[in-house]
């Protein structure tokens, strides 16, 4: 059964990717939404197997890599913390494969579409269910890959190419940690199977090593590195910037890799090695300082852009933050929580902005939109469902995520939980803030849209509308309903030594007026950004026009794209350039075979000049070589 | 059962040319029988090399099918052998040839006889290096191949192909006479050119230095390494398709099996007190080339600095002197042998109808060619080592190899792991992706049959190899262990007398 759930994608993609073309759009929409929705209902299967009945399914596929002592194979490998994992990729990924049966319905070229959607499920399975970092690894570049097929699907727009290029890149930034992680595991334990270094972790406790000059702990390096990798894929600052540019991308590929899935990698990796994170409270801290970092400067940036997908990215790139520093001041398994409620509300944010993007033909800027929410009211409320669950609206399940998050930081001794308690809390109002922009500039106020009349916006077909449907109930229940096996008193049966602690794990409960304050500022958000985005927009625009620069700064997204275009990509060329033309071009073929060419050639033509035929320069040669020659003789 | 297989295989192609010789009449008819014959000669050397593999013991690390004869005097013999180490890359010669044959019959217009000639003897050469156990034998072999591939070049090559062709030729002879040299001094030293016999024997320390150097000299220009790798994209970009694929599927390969056969197995002391010398050059490689590739504007220029990176791999592999970062560059070498072949086999199909290299020529080439853009990317994405293709196994062995002896190594090189997406993805990018702005790629065809025919077996390997690497690791672990315990060994003893 584990074996079908996880190939069955695989399968789906290849028939569709191979015949997709003569099976015609009809049938490859069916097999591959089929083939999904079954793994689907499997997984959900195997987590009551999992996570209620505390089973674990540890699957040997066949041998992958035999050298030396690297000995490693592919496997299934099931404990709650993957049975987590399966049912939030394969449900959200079978709800975007039927979403985008509607969404992409006036595209030629679905069949590769669904077929891509397919092998990103599949590499997602592969890398949730590793038992081993390199199975890991092999799921973690392939759900790149997937990521840059889909970003430049439409491989027509140079915008498109670039942006998956560059989400390629940057993530092989990350993968470049994790491997080098990787590498000082298998070095130092002799081994890359999970169950094999967690054993050997806690001997190596002692161990320092030395690395480009810097002397620590062996676990902070690889803890460090492996940190590195998560930050490609789950995009924190630094290695953010192919986040936003990834909106290139169809919008159901948004809210299936960028928001549920696969930027939740970096996430899922950290938690996994729990074994090791766990005795490096050094970089543990690190963790907690990007993750509040990432969490607060994502959130400035979201304010003020105007892409409706953008500001999506930006809020995703803001709440993984928050799963990191959750899981860097040891709350794991709230980090994951935050990762499962989230993945439910994020994906419906994005598809019923999919439906939004549907009604106005494919316009994505938001300042081209509002006064709509009568013509589309089923996608107007869900998208509303999503945004109080976004922002933690009480009782709904990013409130018992996020707030437990943001308790925790409160109560925890940490180095940084000062910084991170703060911009938990100040983020937590930003959200509310962009959300509501979000909601009130594109279905209220005034219909701004120039290209469409507003008699044309029409609200989405059913089989959009459906998938919105469950993501909605998910975004409502989710939480109430697993708070207690998540985070609650039953966690330690429930995640089943999947997740490891050094210490145990208590949540002291903060005071109420804590308690209360994050609803509070979230709920006031609401009036407020109905102010400035509906009621009054001078005020507004008189407010930016007072702080230009901190606006310019902010639209300009912290200037990252430009610092690294300056230090990286322009070097990078003109160097190569250099290296081409001067270093073997001039100096490598000027000296070597082309300068010894030349070198022959002017020899041998000065070599000729000597022969001038002339008897007399013959006879005065040999004159001079004979006097020579007598006058070395009588010395010597 | 005592069939000298080995020759047998070694040879047969020249018994195809001696059929295609006495082939006269009309060109055109002339051009399809020599197809004929020499495709049909190598594949039954292809069948027969697939033989030699399953009859191959994997779990002795000895020369196995070894044959023995005199031949000049007392001096030279005709002595051949496999081991684990040799065996794939004679299989892959023999894999590699057939395909270039196919590939020669759309893309070469005239003297097509005469180019299939080339070919088989360029065959044999080939395999005759991998198969010697004699270095005199070797060295002939390693040389003689020198020749049909200066023709290839230079007759059938583009425009600048005799600057090319004698570039390459200048190059490779220039490191061979230092090759020479040292063969000619071990003999005289030790009284023996049999490998296997000098391969028990230690060499005095105190000449394996300078003999080091000599057959450094010739295998760094023929990887190649950095700063002799200058001929590489000349030669590439100059030469036919099939030419290509030859150069860079199998002739790079002999270097580095020299360097893991005669470099780490003769002078082992030596090998370890140049290896930083070899760590720093294939850096440079990696990172200097890397970075080159990115600002090419020929795609076949691209994809011959790519090569040169790749190698870069190998030779950092070979050094780290441990079983995983060994058995990394045997496999790298052969997932480059395929995956390279393939690539340039790719610019082939699209060279052969529009006549032109220039990568602003293209653009949009998916629209109208959806399964060329398909195999070309899977190509591509093995190229820069996504795990599950062929060459990402390579590429991890080695970096957890190197990692193991130097990290510091394994740091820089897997730089090369970013640049590689960087300008392999922007090679696709300008050549498969946005509008068809030329009008003549608008009128491209889709890959034809033979094109499918050649490229299908090497998609598959691929793939294969990527996710069941062991069907090669298990051929070559057993000889590679041998290597590095012996080789370790000899370090050891070296090392205490040092200490008395």
């Amino acid at each position: 059964m584990a074996y079908l759930l996880v190939f069955l994608p695989l399968v789906a993609s290849f028939i569709v990717g191979i015949f997709g073309r003569f099976l015609g759009d009809k049938i490859s929409q069916l097999i591959t939404c089929s083939f999904v929705l079954i793994s689907s209902a499997l997984s959900i299967y195997i987590f009551s197997d999992v996570a209620i009945n505390s089973n674990t399914y540890n699957l040997k596929i066949f041998n992958w890599i035999t050298s030396g002592g690297l000995v490693l194979n592919w496997s299934i490998n099931i404990d709650t913390l993957t049975s987590v994992m399966l049912v939030v990729v394969t449900s959200v990924s079978a709800l975007v494969h039927v979403y985008s049966v509607g969404y992409m319905s006036h595209d030629p070229d679905k069949p590769r579409f669904m077929s891509y959607l397919s092998l990103f499920t599949f590499m997602m399975l592969m890398l949730v269910t590793s038992d081993n970092f390199l199975q890991l690894f092999f799921g973690w570049e392939g759900v790149g890959l997937a990521s840059y097929l889909l970003i430049g699907f439409w491989y027509k727009k140079p915008s498109a190419n670039s942006a998956a290029i560059k989400a390629f890149v940057v993530n092989r930034v990350g993968d470049f940690g994790l491997a080098i992680g990787i590498f000082l595991i298998f070095k130092y334990t002799g081994s890359i199977n999970f169950v094999d270094v967690f054993k050997a972790i806690p001997t190596l406790l002692d161990k320092n090593i030395s690395m480009l000059g810097i002397e620590a702990s062996l676990i902070s390096f690889i803890c460090i590195f492996l940190f590195i990798g998560a930050m490609g894929k789950s995009a924190q600052i630094f290695l953010h910037t192919w986040l936003p540019d990834a909106m290139e991308g169809p919008t159901p590929v948004s809210a299936l890799i960028h928001a549920a899935t696969m930027v939740t990698a970096g996430v899922f990796l950290v938690v996994r090695c729990s074994p090791i994170f766990e005795y490096s409270p050094f970089v543990l801290n690190i963790i907690v300082l990007v993750g509040a970092t990432t969490a607060f400067f994502a959130g400035t940036i979201g304010l003020v852009q105007n892409d409706i997908k953008r500001v999506i990215a930006y809020s995703t790139c803001s709440q993984l933050g928050y799963m990191f520093f959750a899981a860097g001041l040891g709350a794991y398994h709230i980090a994951i929580f935050h990762l499962f409620t989230h993945a439910f509300f994020k994906a419906l944010l994005f598809l019923g902005a999919g439906s939004v993007i549907h009604a106005f033909n494919d316009e994505q800027n938001m300042r081209h939109m509002g006064g709509v929410w009568k013509k589309i009211p089923y996608t107007y409320s869900l998208m509303i469902i999503g945004t109080l669950a976004l922002t933690g609206f009480p009782f709904l399940s990013g409130f018992f995520s996020k707030d437990a998050i943001i308790e925790t930081a409160y109560s925890s001794t940490s180095f940084f939980a000062g910084y991170a308690v703060t911009i938990g809390v100040l983020t937590a109002f930003m959200t509310s803030l962009y959300s509501w922009r979000l909601i009130f500039m594109t279905f209220h106020g005034t219909f701004n849209n120039k290209n469409i009349s507003l008699s044309k916006v029409h609200e989405s077909p059913a089989v959009m509308l459906v998938p919105l449907l469950f993501l909605a109930l998910g975004a409502i229940f989710a939480g109430y309903a697993f708070k207690d096996y998540f985070i609650g008193s039953q966690f330690i049966q429930f995640w089943n030594n999947s997740i490891f602690f050094l210490k145990e794990f208590v949540l002291h409960h903060p005071p109420l007026w804590f308690l209360l304050l994050t609803p509070i500022l979230v709920l006031l958000a609401i009036p407020l950004s109905y102010y400035f985005f509906v009621k009054d927009k001078k005020s507004l625009d008189s407010f930016i026009e007072i702080n230009k620069p901190l606006y310019n700064f902010l639209v300009n997204k912290w200037y990252f794209d430009e610092l690294y275009d300056f230090l990286f990509v322009k070097p990078a060329k003109k160097i190569g350039s250099f290296f081409w033309k001067i270093g073997d071009g001039t100096i490598i073929d000027g000296f070597g075979p082309d300068g010894l060419t030349k070198l022959i050639k002017s020899v041998s033509n000065k070599a000729v000049q000597f022969q001038s035929g002339f008897l007399y320069h013959y006879a005065f040669v040999i004159l001079i070589g004979l006097s020579i020659l007598l006058t070395y003789m009588m010395i010597f | 059962m005592n069939l000298p297989i080995l020759t047998i295989i070694t040879f047969l192609p020249l018994i195809g040319v001696f059929f295609i010789l006495f082939n006269k009449g009309e060109e055109e008819r002339v051009g399809k029988i020599s197809f004929h014959v020499s495709l049909l000669t190598s594949l039954l050397v292809f069948v027969l090399s697939l033989f030699l593999w399953f009859s191959f013991d994997k779990t002795i690390s000895s020369f196995q099918f070894v044959e023995e004869k005199k031949w000049i005097i007392d001096f030279v013999k005709y002595k051949v052998g496999v081991d684990g180490i040799s065996i794939l890359f004679v299989v892959l010669t023999a894999f590699i040839t057939p395909i270039c044959i196919v590939a020669t019959y759309n893309s070469v217009k005239f003297r097509k006889k005469d180019f299939f000639i080339a070919l088989l003897v360029m065959e044999t050469m080939m395999i005759g290096v991998f198969c010697s156990l004699d270095l005199f034998l070797f060295y002939l072999f390693f040389e003689a191949g020198l020749i049909p591939m200066f023709l290839i070049i230079g007759i059938w090559g583009g425009i600048r192909r005799v600057y090319a062709a004698f570039k390459f030729f200048l190059y490779t002879l220039l490191g061979s006479v230092f090759m020479l040299i040292a063969i000619i001094f071990i003999y005289m030293q030790t009284g023996t050119t049999d490998v296997e016999a000098l391969l028990a024997l230690d060499i005095p320390v105190q000449y394996q230095y300078l003999l080091w150097l000599g057959f450094f000299a010739s295998f760094a220009v023929k990887t190649p390494m950095w700063p002799v790798h200058t001929w590489l994209p000349d030669a590439h970009v100059e030469a036919p398709t099939s030419g290509s694929v030859i150069l860079a599927a199998i002739l790079l390969k002999m270097a580095g099996y020299g360097f893991i056969r005669f470099s780490l197995g003769l002078f082992p002391v030596a090998s370890d007190f140049f290896s930083p010398l070899v760590f720093s050059l294939s850096i440079i490689a990696i990172v200097y080339t890397s970075l080159v590739a990115l600002v090419q504007k020929d795609m076949k220029k691209l994809i011959a600095y790519s090569s040169v990176a790749h190698m870069g791999f190998v030779t950092i592999g070979i050094f780290a002197f441990n079983s995983q970062g060994i058995e990394g560059s045997i496999f790298q070498m052969i997932s480059h042998g395929i995956v390279s072949a393939a690539l340039f086999l790719c610019v082939g199909v699209v060279y052969d109808r529009m006549h032109t290299r220039q990568i602003s020529d293209y653009g949009g080439v998916s629209n109208v060619m959806p399964n060329y853009a398909i195999v070309f990317m899977i190509f591509i994405l093995a190229s820069l080592g996504l795990p599950g293709t062929s060459g990402f196994v390579g590429e991890i062995l080695v970096l957890i190899g190197i990692f193991k002896t130097n990290y510091l190594v394994a740091f820089f090189a897997a730089t090369g792991v970013v640049l590689s997406a960087c300008y392999s993805l922007s090679l696709y990018r300008r050549v498969c992706f946005g509008e068809i702005t030329n009008d003549k790629v608008k009128a491209l065809k889709d890959i034809n049959y033979s094109e499918f025919i050649i490229l299908i077996p090497l998609l598959i390997l691929v793939i294969l190899l990527g996710v069941y690497p062991n069907i090669i690791l298990d051929t070559i672990s057993t000889s590679v262990e041998s290597l590095v315990s012996v080789y370790n060994a000899k370090i050891a003893t070296f090392n205490n007398l040092m200490i008395k």
